[in-house]
Protein backbone atom coordinates (compact mmCIF):
# COMPACT_ATOMS: atom_id res chain seq x y z
CA UNK A 1 0.00 0.00 0.00
CA UNK A 2 1.39 3.10 -1.34
CA UNK A 3 1.78 5.50 1.89
CA UNK A 4 1.45 3.33 4.48
CA UNK A 5 5.22 3.06 5.83
CA UNK A 6 5.10 7.10 5.69
CA UNK A 7 1.85 6.88 7.90
CA UNK A 8 3.00 4.75 10.20
CA UNK A 9 6.16 6.71 10.38
CA UNK A 10 4.41 9.80 11.36
CA UNK A 11 2.26 7.85 13.60
CA UNK A 12 5.62 7.03 15.46
CA UNK A 13 7.33 10.49 15.07
CA UNK A 14 3.67 12.21 17.28
CA UNK A 15 3.85 9.54 19.59
CA UNK A 16 7.98 10.07 20.34
CA UNK A 17 6.71 13.93 20.22
CA UNK A 18 4.29 13.56 23.10
CA UNK A 19 6.56 11.92 24.81
CA UNK A 20 9.72 14.25 24.53
CA UNK A 21 6.92 16.90 26.14
CA UNK A 22 6.36 15.11 28.69
CA UNK A 23 10.25 14.18 29.38
CA UNK A 24 11.27 17.76 28.84
CA UNK A 25 8.56 19.09 31.50
CA UNK A 26 9.80 16.99 33.80
CA UNK A 27 13.07 18.12 33.43
CA UNK A 28 12.36 21.04 34.00
CA UNK A 29 10.20 20.92 37.46
CA UNK A 30 12.54 18.09 38.69
CA UNK A 31 14.98 21.18 38.14
CA UNK A 32 13.57 23.52 40.21
CA UNK A 33 12.68 20.96 43.09
CA UNK A 34 16.75 19.90 43.27
CA UNK A 35 17.42 23.74 43.74
CA UNK A 36 14.92 23.84 46.56
CA UNK A 37 15.71 20.10 47.95
CA UNK A 38 19.06 21.74 48.10
CA UNK A 39 18.33 24.70 50.01
CA UNK A 40 16.18 23.14 52.87
CA UNK A 41 19.31 20.84 53.51
CA UNK A 42 21.43 23.92 53.60
CA UNK A 43 18.01 25.32 55.91
CA UNK A 44 18.75 21.82 58.26
CA UNK A 45 22.56 21.92 58.54
CA UNK A 46 22.81 24.80 61.47
CA UNK A 47 20.72 22.30 63.78
CA UNK A 48 22.74 19.68 63.49
CA UNK A 49 26.07 21.50 64.04
CA UNK A 50 24.56 22.64 67.32
CA UNK A 51 23.50 19.10 68.72
CA UNK A 52 27.14 18.32 67.35
CA UNK A 53 28.59 21.38 69.09
CA UNK A 54 26.37 20.11 72.52
CA UNK A 55 27.53 16.78 72.06
CA UNK A 56 31.53 18.48 71.54
CA UNK A 57 30.96 19.82 74.98
CA UNK A 58 29.46 16.90 76.78
CA UNK A 59 32.23 14.62 75.67
CA UNK A 60 34.84 17.40 76.96
CA UNK A 61 32.37 17.73 80.40
CA UNK A 62 33.17 13.64 80.78
CA UNK A 63 29.14 12.94 80.48
CA UNK A 64 29.39 9.12 81.20
CA UNK A 65 28.13 6.58 78.18
CA UNK A 66 26.04 4.34 79.28
CA UNK A 67 23.02 5.12 76.86
CA UNK A 68 20.89 2.23 75.47
CA UNK A 69 21.42 3.78 72.62
CA UNK A 70 24.96 3.82 73.38
CA UNK A 71 25.51 0.37 74.22
CA UNK A 72 27.36 -2.64 71.83
CA UNK A 73 25.12 -5.60 71.46
CA UNK A 74 27.63 -8.75 72.64
CA UNK A 75 26.80 -11.01 70.11
CA UNK A 76 24.98 -9.01 66.98
CA UNK A 77 21.79 -11.78 65.87
CA UNK A 78 19.79 -9.40 63.95
CA UNK A 79 20.58 -6.27 61.80
CA UNK A 80 18.06 -3.22 61.35
CA UNK A 81 17.99 -2.10 57.65
CA UNK A 82 17.37 1.46 57.06
CA UNK A 83 16.90 1.96 53.64
CA UNK A 84 16.26 5.05 51.97
CA UNK A 85 15.36 5.69 48.32
CA UNK A 86 12.16 7.23 46.24
CA UNK A 87 8.46 6.84 45.66
CA UNK A 88 8.33 7.17 42.39
CA UNK A 89 10.07 5.90 39.54
CA UNK A 90 11.76 7.56 36.38
CA UNK A 91 14.67 8.92 38.47
CA UNK A 92 17.35 6.86 36.53
CA UNK A 93 19.61 4.49 39.00
CA UNK A 94 18.81 6.74 42.67
CA UNK A 95 15.89 3.60 42.88
CA UNK A 96 18.14 0.86 42.48
CA UNK A 97 21.20 1.51 43.62
CA UNK A 98 20.43 1.85 47.77
CA UNK A 99 18.04 -1.03 46.88
CA UNK A 100 20.83 -3.05 45.69
CA UNK A 101 23.38 -2.27 48.13
CA UNK A 102 21.07 -3.16 51.32
CA UNK A 103 20.22 -6.31 49.65
CA UNK A 104 24.14 -7.16 49.19
CA UNK A 105 24.37 -5.84 52.78
CA UNK A 106 21.96 -8.19 53.84
CA UNK A 107 22.89 -11.33 52.33
CA UNK A 108 26.29 -10.84 53.06
CA UNK A 109 25.07 -10.67 57.15
CA UNK A 110 22.82 -13.57 56.30
CA UNK A 111 25.88 -16.14 55.32
CA UNK A 112 27.05 -15.30 58.23
CA UNK A 113 23.78 -16.71 60.12
CA UNK A 114 22.62 -13.02 60.92
CA UNK A 115 19.01 -12.30 60.41
CA UNK A 116 17.50 -9.01 59.54
CA UNK A 117 14.98 -6.34 59.96
CA UNK A 118 13.68 -3.98 57.51
CA UNK A 119 12.98 -0.27 57.40
CA UNK A 120 12.08 0.51 54.19
CA UNK A 121 11.36 4.42 53.36
CA UNK A 122 10.09 4.76 49.84
CA UNK A 123 7.38 3.12 47.94
CA UNK A 124 10.30 1.73 45.58
CA UNK A 125 12.20 0.02 48.38
CA UNK A 126 8.88 -1.17 49.98
CA UNK A 127 8.14 -2.88 46.90
CA UNK A 128 11.26 -4.38 45.80
CA UNK A 129 11.74 -6.28 48.88
CA UNK A 130 8.05 -7.68 49.56
CA UNK A 131 8.21 -9.39 45.70
CA UNK A 132 11.47 -10.78 46.44
CA UNK A 133 9.44 -12.26 49.81
CA UNK A 134 11.54 -10.21 52.16
CA UNK A 135 10.23 -9.40 55.75
CA UNK A 136 9.41 -5.48 55.30
CA UNK A 137 8.67 -4.64 59.34
CA UNK A 138 8.56 -1.39 58.71
CA UNK A 139 7.32 0.54 55.83
CA UNK A 140 7.29 4.68 55.27
CA UNK A 141 6.12 5.81 52.40
CA UNK A 142 4.65 9.04 50.33
CA UNK A 143 7.14 11.65 51.63
CA UNK A 144 10.40 10.91 50.01
CA UNK A 145 10.35 13.75 47.56
CA UNK A 146 9.76 16.04 50.15
CA UNK A 147 10.65 15.04 53.76
CA UNK A 148 9.39 17.00 56.69
CA UNK A 149 11.56 16.59 60.45
CA UNK A 150 7.98 14.87 61.41
CA UNK A 151 8.88 12.22 58.92
CA UNK A 152 12.74 11.74 60.43
CA UNK A 153 11.33 11.43 64.20
CA UNK A 154 8.81 8.28 63.30
CA UNK A 155 11.20 6.99 61.86
CA UNK A 156 13.67 7.29 64.66
CA UNK A 157 10.91 6.20 66.78
CA UNK A 158 10.33 2.63 65.54
CA UNK A 159 14.28 2.49 64.99
CA UNK A 160 15.63 3.75 68.63
CA UNK A 161 12.42 1.29 69.69
CA UNK A 162 13.46 -1.61 67.56
CA UNK A 163 17.31 -0.75 69.29
CA UNK A 164 16.52 -0.27 72.78
CA UNK A 165 14.02 -3.28 72.91
CA UNK A 166 16.81 -5.65 71.80
CA UNK A 167 14.76 -6.75 68.53
CA UNK A 168 17.67 -5.78 66.76
CA UNK A 169 21.73 -5.47 67.62
CA UNK A 170 22.91 -3.35 65.28
CA UNK A 171 21.50 -0.78 62.51
CA UNK A 172 22.76 0.19 59.38
CA UNK A 173 21.35 3.23 57.38
CA UNK A 174 21.84 3.19 53.55
CA UNK A 175 21.32 6.25 51.44
CA UNK A 176 21.99 8.55 48.77
CA UNK A 177 24.57 10.99 49.84
CA UNK A 178 23.68 14.60 47.49
CA UNK A 179 27.60 15.29 46.99
CA UNK A 180 26.82 18.15 44.42
CA UNK A 181 24.46 18.20 41.45
CA UNK A 182 26.42 16.05 39.47
CA UNK A 183 27.90 13.49 41.78
CA UNK A 184 25.12 11.99 44.38
CA UNK A 185 26.64 8.20 45.81
CA UNK A 186 24.87 5.75 47.79
CA UNK A 187 26.31 5.47 51.37
CA UNK A 188 26.24 2.85 53.87
CA UNK A 189 27.16 3.79 57.19
CA UNK A 190 26.49 1.91 60.77
CA UNK A 191 23.71 4.02 62.76
CA UNK A 192 23.25 2.14 65.99
CA UNK A 193 24.54 1.94 68.15
CA UNK A 194 25.89 5.10 68.00
CA UNK A 195 30.10 5.63 68.90
CA UNK A 196 30.87 7.34 72.04
CA UNK A 197 30.40 10.96 72.22
CA UNK A 198 33.99 11.65 71.16
CA UNK A 199 33.73 10.18 68.26
CA UNK A 200 30.43 11.92 67.31
CA UNK A 201 32.03 14.86 67.94
CA UNK A 202 35.05 14.64 65.77
CA UNK A 203 32.45 12.82 62.79
CA UNK A 204 30.91 16.42 63.25
CA UNK A 205 34.21 18.30 62.22
CA UNK A 206 34.78 19.55 65.86
CA UNK A 207 37.22 18.49 68.00
CA UNK A 208 36.37 16.88 71.33
CA UNK A 209 38.58 19.49 73.19
CA UNK A 210 36.83 22.66 73.91
CA UNK A 211 38.54 25.27 75.88
CA UNK A 212 35.21 26.41 78.41
CA UNK A 213 34.12 24.09 80.62
CA UNK A 214 30.32 24.23 80.74
CA UNK A 215 28.17 23.87 83.22
CA UNK A 216 25.28 21.44 82.73
CA UNK A 217 22.13 21.36 84.22
CA UNK A 218 20.18 18.76 85.23
CA UNK A 219 23.74 16.74 84.73
CA UNK A 220 25.76 16.20 81.79
CA UNK A 221 24.23 12.54 81.65
CA UNK A 222 20.46 13.80 81.91
CA UNK A 223 21.45 16.37 78.79
CA UNK A 224 22.69 13.80 76.74
CA UNK A 225 20.08 11.12 77.26
CA UNK A 226 17.48 13.71 76.04
CA UNK A 227 19.97 15.28 72.99
CA UNK A 228 20.72 11.44 71.93
CA UNK A 229 17.23 10.96 70.44
CA UNK A 230 17.14 14.33 68.93
CA UNK A 231 20.08 13.58 67.59
CA UNK A 232 19.28 10.28 65.41
CA UNK A 233 16.29 11.88 64.46
CA UNK A 234 18.74 14.97 63.21
CA UNK A 235 20.93 12.41 61.45
CA UNK A 236 17.75 10.87 59.92
CA UNK A 237 16.68 13.86 58.76
CA UNK A 238 19.70 15.06 56.86
CA UNK A 239 20.00 11.85 55.46
CA UNK A 240 16.02 11.92 54.00
CA UNK A 241 16.95 16.04 52.80
CA UNK A 242 20.35 14.40 51.00
CA UNK A 243 17.85 11.70 49.40
CA UNK A 244 15.32 14.07 48.10
CA UNK A 245 17.55 16.25 46.78
CA UNK A 246 19.51 13.12 45.38
CA UNK A 247 16.00 12.00 43.58
CA UNK A 248 15.57 15.26 41.86
CA UNK A 249 19.05 15.62 40.78
CA UNK A 250 19.00 11.62 39.28
CA UNK A 251 15.55 12.62 37.57
CA UNK A 252 16.46 15.78 36.16
CA UNK A 253 19.27 13.66 34.76
CA UNK A 254 17.38 10.89 33.54
CA UNK A 255 14.85 13.24 31.99
CA UNK A 256 17.53 15.18 29.81
CA UNK A 257 18.94 12.39 28.15
CA UNK A 258 15.62 10.52 27.42
CA UNK A 259 14.68 14.06 26.05
CA UNK A 260 17.50 14.06 24.05
CA UNK A 261 16.97 10.97 22.91
CA UNK A 262 13.58 11.63 21.74
CA UNK A 263 14.98 14.15 19.48
CA UNK A 264 17.60 11.63 18.10
CA UNK A 265 14.68 9.76 17.65
CA UNK A 266 13.05 12.08 15.88
CA UNK A 267 15.82 13.20 13.78
CA UNK A 268 16.00 9.80 12.57
CA UNK A 269 12.54 8.47 12.06
CA UNK A 270 11.93 11.93 10.02
CA UNK A 271 14.91 10.82 7.71
CA UNK A 272 13.32 7.58 7.07
CA UNK A 273 10.26 9.29 6.56
CA UNK A 274 11.32 11.39 3.86
CA UNK A 275 13.09 7.99 2.25
CA UNK A 276 9.66 6.55 2.43
CA UNK A 277 8.11 9.52 0.65
CA UNK A 278 10.75 9.94 -1.71
CA UNK A 279 10.20 6.04 -2.94
CA UNK A 280 6.66 6.42 -2.98
CA UNK A 281 7.06 9.20 -5.67
CA UNK A 282 9.30 7.37 -7.76
CA UNK A 283 7.24 4.72 -7.70
CA UNK A 284 4.29 6.57 -9.09
CA UNK A 285 6.46 8.56 -11.45
CA UNK A 286 7.56 4.98 -12.96
CA UNK A 287 4.05 3.91 -13.04
CA UNK A 288 3.08 7.00 -15.05
CA UNK A 289 5.82 6.70 -17.59
CA UNK A 290 5.24 3.26 -17.80
CA UNK A 291 1.57 3.94 -18.38
CA UNK A 292 2.59 7.11 -21.01
CA UNK A 293 4.56 4.09 -22.82
CA UNK A 294 1.23 1.85 -23.39
CA UNK A 295 -0.93 4.19 -24.53
CA UNK A 296 1.72 5.76 -27.31
CA UNK A 297 1.95 2.45 -28.93
CA UNK A 298 -1.89 2.91 -29.86
CA UNK A 299 -3.08 6.14 -28.60
CA UNK A 300 -3.44 9.28 -30.32
CA UNK A 301 -1.40 12.29 -29.12
CA UNK A 302 -3.52 14.09 -27.56
CA UNK A 303 -4.73 11.54 -25.27
CA UNK A 304 -0.86 11.32 -23.97
CA UNK A 305 -0.54 15.06 -23.05
CA UNK A 306 -3.35 15.31 -21.64
CA UNK A 307 -2.74 12.35 -19.39
CA UNK A 308 1.31 13.80 -18.74
CA UNK A 309 -0.11 17.31 -17.82
CA UNK A 310 -2.97 15.75 -15.31
CA UNK A 311 -0.26 13.39 -14.10
CA UNK A 312 1.98 16.08 -13.48
CA UNK A 313 -0.68 17.78 -11.23
CA UNK A 314 -1.41 15.18 -9.21
CA UNK A 315 2.04 13.83 -8.27
CA UNK A 316 3.01 17.45 -7.49
CA UNK A 317 0.45 18.06 -5.50
CA UNK A 318 1.17 14.65 -3.60
CA UNK A 319 4.72 15.55 -3.35
CA UNK A 320 4.46 18.90 -1.91
CA UNK A 321 3.22 19.94 1.60
CA UNK A 322 -0.30 21.49 1.62
CA UNK A 323 0.11 25.21 1.08
CA UNK A 324 2.01 27.12 3.92
CA UNK A 325 -1.28 29.56 4.16
CA UNK A 326 -3.92 27.49 3.92
CA UNK A 327 -6.40 26.36 1.57
CA UNK A 328 -6.28 28.31 -1.79
CA UNK A 329 -2.59 28.87 -1.17
CA UNK A 330 0.32 26.64 -2.39
CA UNK A 331 3.86 26.22 -2.09
CA UNK A 332 6.00 27.05 -5.65
CA UNK A 333 6.41 23.65 -7.42
CA UNK A 334 10.14 22.35 -7.89
CA UNK A 335 11.24 24.30 -10.88
CA UNK A 336 9.80 27.58 -9.04
CA UNK A 337 6.78 27.88 -11.46
CA UNK A 338 2.92 27.93 -10.50
CA UNK A 339 0.61 25.04 -9.89
CA UNK A 340 -2.43 24.64 -11.58
CA UNK A 341 -5.03 27.04 -11.50
CA UNK A 342 -2.34 29.07 -9.27
CA UNK A 343 -1.73 32.56 -10.46
CA UNK A 344 -1.22 35.49 -7.53
CA UNK A 345 2.23 35.31 -6.78
CA UNK A 346 3.24 35.99 -2.88
CA UNK A 347 6.79 37.55 -1.50
CA UNK A 348 6.37 36.67 2.36
CA UNK A 349 9.46 38.65 3.17
CA UNK A 350 7.80 42.09 2.39
CA UNK A 351 4.21 39.98 2.42
CA UNK A 352 3.11 41.73 -0.55
CA UNK A 353 1.23 39.96 -3.26
CA UNK A 354 1.21 40.40 -7.01
CA UNK A 355 -1.63 40.12 -9.63
CA UNK A 356 -0.38 39.51 -13.26
CA UNK A 357 -1.36 42.94 -13.98
CA UNK A 358 1.14 43.94 -11.04
CA UNK A 359 3.92 46.36 -12.31
CA UNK A 360 6.91 43.63 -10.55
CA UNK A 361 4.84 40.41 -11.09
CA UNK A 362 7.47 38.97 -13.58
CA UNK A 363 10.69 39.84 -11.81
CA UNK A 364 8.40 39.09 -8.19
CA UNK A 365 9.81 34.95 -7.10
CA UNK A 366 6.81 33.59 -5.56
CA UNK A 367 7.45 31.82 -2.02
CA UNK A 368 3.84 31.03 -1.92
CA UNK A 369 1.09 30.95 -4.83
CA UNK A 370 -2.89 32.28 -4.37
CA UNK A 371 -6.22 30.91 -6.65
CA UNK A 372 -7.35 34.37 -5.81
CA UNK A 373 -6.68 37.97 -4.54
CA UNK A 374 -9.12 37.43 -1.89
CA UNK A 375 -7.35 34.20 -0.51
CA UNK A 376 -4.01 36.21 -0.54
CA UNK A 377 -5.50 38.51 1.82
CA UNK A 378 -7.12 36.52 4.11
CA UNK A 379 -3.72 35.32 4.76
CA UNK A 380 -2.30 38.81 5.65
CA UNK A 381 -1.00 39.89 2.59
CA UNK A 382 -1.55 42.74 0.80
CA UNK A 383 -1.67 44.02 -2.73
CA UNK A 384 1.64 45.35 -4.23
CA UNK A 385 1.39 48.62 -6.00
CA UNK A 386 -0.61 47.91 -9.29
CA UNK A 387 0.54 51.21 -11.33
CA UNK A 388 3.39 50.64 -13.97
CA UNK A 389 4.52 53.80 -13.20
CA UNK A 390 3.91 54.86 -9.51
CA UNK A 391 7.51 54.73 -7.89
CA UNK A 392 9.97 54.40 -11.13
CA UNK B 1 24.68 42.06 74.62
CA UNK B 2 23.78 38.87 73.17
CA UNK B 3 23.30 37.07 69.45
CA UNK B 4 20.28 34.93 70.31
CA UNK B 5 19.62 32.11 67.89
CA UNK B 6 16.48 29.63 68.09
CA UNK B 7 16.96 26.71 65.74
CA UNK B 8 14.96 24.09 64.95
CA UNK B 9 15.70 21.13 62.54
CA UNK B 10 14.52 22.91 59.70
CA UNK B 11 15.64 26.00 59.78
CA UNK B 12 16.99 29.20 61.99
CA UNK B 13 13.74 30.18 63.09
CA UNK B 14 15.22 33.33 64.88
CA UNK B 15 18.26 35.18 65.35
CA UNK B 16 18.13 38.49 67.15
CA UNK B 17 20.44 40.72 70.07
CA UNK B 18 18.91 40.26 73.73
CA UNK B 19 20.37 41.76 76.93
CA UNK B 20 19.22 39.11 78.34
CA UNK B 21 17.63 35.64 77.86
CA UNK B 22 14.36 33.44 80.74
CA UNK B 23 14.38 29.91 80.19
CA UNK B 24 12.93 27.25 82.46
CA UNK B 25 15.32 24.17 82.86
CA UNK B 26 14.35 20.26 83.40
CA UNK B 27 14.74 20.12 87.49
CA UNK B 28 16.30 23.38 87.49
CA UNK B 29 13.79 25.75 87.86
CA UNK B 30 14.15 29.62 85.66
CA UNK B 31 17.40 30.69 84.73
CA UNK B 32 18.13 34.30 83.46
CA UNK B 33 21.16 34.50 81.08
CA UNK B 34 22.97 37.81 80.93
CA UNK B 35 26.76 38.68 79.53
CA UNK B 36 29.47 37.08 80.67
CA UNK B 37 27.37 33.33 82.25
CA UNK B 38 29.43 30.69 82.09
CA UNK B 39 29.36 28.66 79.64
CA UNK B 40 26.10 26.77 79.74
CA UNK B 41 24.23 23.65 78.62
CA UNK B 42 20.90 22.96 79.72
CA UNK B 43 17.62 20.32 78.94
CA UNK B 44 14.62 23.04 78.82
CA UNK B 45 11.13 22.33 80.57
CA UNK B 46 7.90 22.63 78.63
CA UNK B 47 7.75 26.26 79.32
CA UNK B 48 8.72 29.79 77.65
CA UNK B 49 11.64 31.18 76.60
CA UNK B 50 11.57 34.83 77.05
CA UNK B 51 14.11 37.10 74.75
CA UNK B 52 14.42 40.32 76.74
CA UNK B 53 15.88 43.16 74.18
CA UNK B 54 17.64 46.31 75.42
CA UNK B 55 14.54 48.60 74.55
CA UNK B 56 12.91 46.65 77.22
CA UNK B 57 10.91 44.53 74.78
CA UNK B 58 10.75 40.80 74.37
CA UNK B 59 9.76 38.49 72.31
CA UNK B 60 8.51 35.03 73.65
CA UNK B 61 8.20 31.29 72.39
CA UNK B 62 6.70 28.21 73.60
CA UNK B 63 9.70 25.84 73.95
CA UNK B 64 7.98 22.63 73.88
CA UNK B 65 11.59 20.63 74.71
CA UNK B 66 15.02 21.24 73.72
CA UNK B 67 18.09 22.57 74.59
CA UNK B 68 19.91 25.67 75.19
CA UNK B 69 23.76 26.15 75.12
CA UNK B 70 25.27 29.45 76.04
CA UNK B 71 28.92 30.26 75.51
CA UNK B 72 30.08 33.61 75.44
CA UNK B 73 28.32 35.95 73.80
CA UNK B 74 25.58 33.77 71.85
CA UNK B 75 22.23 31.56 73.29
CA UNK B 76 21.47 28.97 71.22
CA UNK B 77 18.08 27.18 71.71
CA UNK B 78 17.70 24.28 69.74
CA UNK B 79 14.47 22.76 69.55
CA UNK B 80 12.36 20.53 67.09
CA UNK B 81 9.11 22.40 68.70
CA UNK B 82 8.59 25.89 69.22
CA UNK B 83 6.42 28.50 68.67
CA UNK B 84 5.98 32.36 68.20
CA UNK B 85 2.86 34.22 69.57
CA UNK B 86 1.26 34.45 66.46
CA UNK B 87 1.99 30.79 65.14
CA UNK B 88 0.19 29.60 68.21
CA UNK B 89 -3.61 28.41 67.08
CA UNK B 90 -5.42 29.64 70.02
CA UNK B 91 -8.81 27.57 69.22
CA UNK B 92 -6.69 24.48 68.56
CA UNK B 93 -5.15 24.85 72.48
CA UNK B 94 -7.95 25.60 73.97
CA UNK B 95 -9.79 22.44 72.30
CA UNK B 96 -6.51 20.60 73.22
CA UNK B 97 -6.87 21.90 76.92
CA UNK B 98 -10.40 21.11 77.50
CA UNK B 99 -9.57 17.57 75.98
CA UNK B 100 -6.76 16.86 78.42
CA UNK B 101 -9.02 18.04 81.37
CA UNK B 102 -11.99 15.75 80.15
CA UNK B 103 -9.40 12.74 80.79
CA UNK B 104 -7.56 14.38 83.73
CA UNK B 105 -11.07 14.37 85.15
CA UNK B 106 -12.08 10.67 85.17
CA UNK B 107 -8.16 9.61 85.72
CA UNK B 108 -5.86 12.52 87.24
CA UNK B 109 -2.81 10.11 86.57
CA UNK B 110 -2.63 10.27 82.96
CA UNK B 111 1.12 10.90 82.14
CA UNK B 112 -0.04 11.35 78.23
CA UNK B 113 -2.98 13.71 78.86
CA UNK B 114 -1.05 15.59 81.55
CA UNK B 115 1.67 16.63 79.37
CA UNK B 116 -1.39 17.36 76.50
CA UNK B 117 -2.45 19.93 79.10
CA UNK B 118 0.97 21.52 80.04
CA UNK B 119 1.69 22.07 76.44
CA UNK B 120 -1.64 23.44 75.91
CA UNK B 121 -1.54 25.96 78.48
CA UNK B 122 2.13 27.13 77.71
CA UNK B 123 0.36 27.74 74.13
CA UNK B 124 -2.70 29.80 75.63
CA UNK B 125 -0.44 31.39 77.93
CA UNK B 126 2.17 32.55 75.26
CA UNK B 127 -0.16 33.40 72.93
CA UNK B 128 -1.97 35.99 75.20
CA UNK B 129 1.44 37.47 75.63
CA UNK B 130 1.40 37.08 79.12
CA UNK B 131 5.26 37.00 80.46
CA UNK B 132 6.20 33.85 82.38
CA UNK B 133 6.02 34.11 86.17
CA UNK B 134 9.99 34.45 86.52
Amino acid sequence: MPGGKERELKRRISSVQSTKKITRAMELIAATRVVKAMQRADASRPYARQITSVIENLAAGGASVDHPLLREADEVKKVGFIVMAGDRGLAGAYNSNPIRAAERQLMSYQTEGVDYSLFCVGKKPTAYFKFRNYRVDHAYEGFTADPTYEHARRIADDVADAFISGEVDAVELIYTEFVSMGTQRVSVRSFLPLESTAVMAEAGGGSAEVADSFEFEPSPEAVLESLLPRYIEARLFGALLDGAASEHANRQRAMKSATDNAEDLITSLSREMNAARQASITTEIMEIVSGAEALGSGGNKEDIAALISEVVVATSTAVLDPGPFGEGSHAPLPDGSAPAGFTIKGNQDSMLYHRPDSRSYAVTGAEVWFDTPERAEAAGFTLANTHPNADS
Amino acid sequence: MFDVQVVSPESVSYTGEAEMVIARTVDGGDIAFQTGHVPFIGTLAVWSVDVVKAEGDRDTFAVHRGFVQVSGTSVTILSDVSEVADEIDVARAQAAKERAEAVLSADAEDEGALADLGRAELRLRVAAGEPASH
